[in-house]
C-alpha cells in the first residue's frame, strides 16, 4: 500500500522547487528579466551598503558635542542631544512627566488595537475611550489645570513630536465624523442641506491648506473686536479639522455612492428612518469600502500637519530645522531630517498597517 | 372569496373574516408620474383583512410601482392610500407607523451584508419596536425555522444561495410581525432550482391568514393560493378576478393575450 503510494508521488523536477527553483521563477524567467534583476540588484547594493554603513556602521552615538563625531559616518549624538526638543518643544522640563504619562495611555489604547488576540469588545471599549475621555484628560494635563495644581503651560510652550500629533490626533478625531455629516448632507434630499454641504465642501477643498493657516493666523485677527484674542494653534486646529473634514466628505460620499439602492430602500421598509437606516445600514458598509481613502487621506492630515510651521508653530518638523541651523554643529541637517522623516514614516506605516488589518477583518466572504 | 377545501379549516376562518369587507388596504383614484411620463393612471383597489393578491402584467406596466407605493417607497401625486386605518401623506410619522406594519419582500433579497443572518431578523424589532434582544432572537430563531433554515443563522448573507437569501429576507420582515406583506418579484432572481423552496414558504405564509400582494410571474403560485388576480398593462388594472375565473375565462382580449404568452411555452 505505502509502496505503492510512493510510487504514485511524482515529485516536480529539482529545478523548480526550493530556493533555486523561486530564484529562476521570480528573478531569471527570462534572459532580459534577468538583466533586469542584475541591473537592479547592483544598484541596490551599491547604494544600500553606504547608506548602512553611513547610519550604522560609522555613526557615532555616544557623546555631548559636535566634538565627539568623527564626521565619517551619522552624528546620531545630535539628535541624542536636542531629544528632549524634538519630543516636548519648549515644554518646561520639570513638567515633561505630564506629557510622559499622556505617551503612556496613548500606547496602550493603541497597542492593543493591532492585535487580533484581543478581544473586539475590549478593542471597541479602548476606542470609545481614546476619543472621549483621553482627549480630556490630555488637554488638562498638557495645558494644566488650577484646579488640579498642575502649572499652566500656555500653548507658545508646546512643541515637537507633541505638538504634531495633537494636531493629527484633534485633526483625525473630529474631521471623521464632520466629514460624515457634510456627505450625509450632499446627498440630503433637502435642498438647503444639500447647497450648504456643497459650498462649504468645495470652498474649503478650493483652497491650499497653507492659505487657510496664514489667514487664520494673520487675517483673522484683523477682523476680532480689539482685546479678543484667539489662541493661535487652536485657529491652527481649526483650520486643518475644517480643511481636512472637506476631503474626507468626498472620500465618504464616494462611500456612500457605491452602495446599492436596495440596501436603503431594505432599510426605509423597515421602518428604520434616515438617522437608524443610515447609521445601521449605510454607513456601516460605506466606512469600510471606503477604508483604503480614508487612510490615504489621515496620512495625508498627518504629514500636512507640518505645515504650521508657517505660523510660527514648533511642531517636530520645525524644531527640528530650527535647531540644524545651531552653528555649534556642523552639517547636521540629514541627521535631523532623517531622524524627523523616521518618526513620520513610522507613525504613518503604522496608520497604514492598521487599515490592512481592518480591511481584513471586516471582510465579510462572498459578494452581497 | 371561496377558499379551497385543502387548504383547511384556518383559511375558511380567514375567508369568513375577509367577507366582513374591512379594509386593510385602500387604494382610491391613485395616479402617479415620472416626471411627466404619467405610470400609474386611476387604480382603485380595495384589499380586505387575510386576503391574498396577486399582481401580474407585462414588464413596464407598472405593477412593481404600484406596490412600492403602498409602503412609500414611491410617492404618489393624486388620489388617496389608506393602510390599516392610516392614511399615506407625506407626514413622516405616517409613513415610519404604516412601514411597521407593512413587510416588503424585494426581487434582490436586499439582506444587509454586514450582518449575520440572526443580525438581519433582529435589527428592526431592537431598533423599531424596541424589543429586548434576548426576546428579539428567539423570535428570530422561530421565523428562521419556519422558512427552515435555523441552521443558517450565524452565517452572513454572502454566503447563502439566493433561495436561502431570500428565505432570509422573509423571515426578516415576518420578524417585525407585520399585518401586510408584499412581495416584489421574490422569484424573479432565482436559479430555477430555487424557485420551489422560496414558493413553499410563500405558499405556507398564505395559509396562515397573512394579508398579502404578491408581484410575480409564478401563476402555479396564483392558481393554488390567491384569492384574486389582478392584471395591470400600462398603468392601468385592465382585469381582476378569483383565479378560477381570470384563468379559466378572461374576458378582455389584453388578458387573454398576455396568458396565452407566458402559459404557452
Amino acid at each position: 500500500m505505502s509502496g505503492a503510494t510512493k510510487r504514485d508521488v511524482v515529485l516536480p523536477p529539482a529545478s523548480t522547487v526550493g530556493v533555486l527553483g523561486w530564484i529562476r521563477k521570480n528573478l531569471f524567467p527570462s534572459w532580459y528579466s534577468g538583466v533586469v534583476t542584475v541591473v537592479l540588484g547592483y544598484f541596490i547594493i551599491s547604494n544600500f551598503i553606504p547608506m548602512i554603513n553611513w547610519a550604522l556602521f560609522n555613526a557615532d552615538f555616544i557623546g555631548e558635542s559636535s566634538a565627539d563625531c568623527s564626521g565619517e559616518g551619522a552624528c546620531w549624538v545630535f539628535i541624542g542631544t536636542r531629544f528632549d526638543f524634538f519630543i516636548y518643544g519648549f515644554y518646561p522640563e520639570a513638567e515633561f512627566w505630564r506629557i510622559n504619562v499622556l505617551y503612556v495611555i496613548f500606547a496602550l489604547l493603541i497597542v492593543p488595537q493591532f492585535f487580533n488576540a484581543v478581544l473586539t469588545r475590549i478593542k471597541m471599549v479602548l476606542g470609545v475611550l481614546g476619543v472621549t475621555i483621553f482627549p480630556v484628560l490630555a488637554f488638562i494635563l498638557i495645558r494644566g489645570s488650577e484646579t488640579f495644581g498642575l502649572e499652566i503651560i500656555e500653548t507658545n510652550r508646546w512643541g515637537g513630536l507633541t505638538l504634531t500629533l495633537i494636531l493629527a490626533y484633534v485633526g483625525i478625531v473630529a474631521a471623521i465624523p464632520i466629514g460624515i455629516l457634510l456627505a450625509l448632507g450632499r446627498r440630503s434630499d433637502m435642498p438647503l442641506v444639500r447647497a450648504l454641504s456643497v459650498v462649504f465642501i468645495e470652498f474649503w477643498r478650493g483652497v491650499p491648506l497653507i492659505t487657510i493657516l496664514f489667514m487664520a493666523s494673520v487675517m483673522l485677527p484683523l477682523f476680532l473686536p480689539e482685546g479678543v484674542s484667539f489662541d493661535r494653534l487652536l485657529r491652527a486646529l481649526i483650520g486643518i479639522t475644517l480643511f481636512q473634514s472637506a476631503y474626507m466628505a468626498e472620500v465618504i460620499r464616494g462611500g456612500l455612492q457605491a452602495i446599492p439602492k436596495g440596501q436603503y430602500e431594505a432599510a426605509e421598509a423597515m421602518g428604520l428612518g434616515y438617522w437608524r437606516s443610515m447609521g445601521l445600514i449605510i454607513l456601516p458598509q460605506a466606512l469600510k469600502i471606503v477604508i483604503p481613502g480614508i487612510v490615504n487621506t489621515l496620512i495625508s492630515l498627518f504629514k500636512d500637519t507640518t505645515l504650521v510651521l508657517i505660523i510660527g508653530l514648533f511642531d517636530l518638523l520645525n524644531a527640528v530645522q530650527t535647531t540644524i541651523i545651531d552653528p555649534a554643529w556642523r552639517n547636521v541637517a540629514i541627521e535631523g531630517y532623517v531622524f524627523a522623516a523616521f518618526l513620520f514614516w513610522v507613525f504613518c506605516f503604522g496608520m497604514s498597517r492598521y487599515s490592512q488589518q481592518l480591511e481584513r477583518k471586516l471582510h465579510r466572504g462572498h459578494k452581497r | 372569496m371561496n377558499q379551497d377545501v385543502e387548504n383547511g379549516g384556518r383559511t375558511v376562518q380567514v375567508a369568513s373574516m375577509a367577507a366582513q369587507g374591512e379594509a386593510m388596504i385602500k387604494v382610491e383614484g391613485m395616479h402617479k408620474w415620472y416626471d411627466t411620463f404619467h405610470v400609474l393612471k386611476g387604480l382603485d383597489l380595495d384589499v380586505s383583512r387575510g386576503e391574498r393578491i396577486v399582481i401580474c402584467g407585462p414588464s413596464g406596466s407598472g405593477k412593481s410601482t404600484f406596490i412600492r407605493c403602498i409602503n412609500r417607497l414611491e410617492e404618489h401625486q393624486k388620489g388617496r392610500i389608506v393602510v390599516d386605518g392610516v392614511e399615506l401623506t407625506n407626514d413622516l410619522r405616517n409613513i415610519e407607523l404604516i412601514r411597521r406594519e407593512v413587510g416588503m419582500v424585494f426581487q434582490h433579497f436586499n439582506l444587509f451584508p454586514h450582518l449575520t443572518v440572526l443580525e438581519n431578523c433582529c435589527l428592526a424589532p431592537i431598533w423599531v419596536r424596541k424589543t429586548p434582544r434576548r426576546e428579539a432572537e428567539e423570535q428570530a430563531m422561530k421565523y428562521l425555522e419556519r422558512v427552515k433554515i435555523p441552521e443558517q443563522a450565524k452565517k452572513y448573507p454572502g454566503q447563502l444561495s439566493g433561495g436561502q437569501q431570500q428565505r432570509v429576507a422573509i423571515a426578516r420582515s415576518l420578524c417585525m410581525n407585520p399585518k401586510i406583506m408584499l412581495f416584489d418579484e421574490p422569484t424573479s432572481a432565482l436559479d430555477p432550482e430555487m424557485i420551489k423552496e422560496v414558493l413553499d414558504v410563500m405558499v405556507e405564509l398564505a395559509q396562515s391568514g397573512m394579508t398579502m400582494i404578491c408581484v410575480t410571474h409564478e401563476m402555479g403560485f396564483a392558481k393554488t393560493v390567491a384569492d384574486r388576480v389582478i392584471f395591470m398593462d400600462q398603468g392601468e388594472i385592465v382585469e381582476q378576478g378569483p383565479p378560477s375565473e381570470f384563468f379559466g375565462n378572461p374576458r378582455e382580449p389584453r388578458t387573454q393575450q398576455f396568458l396565452q404568452q407566458i402559459l404557452h411555452h
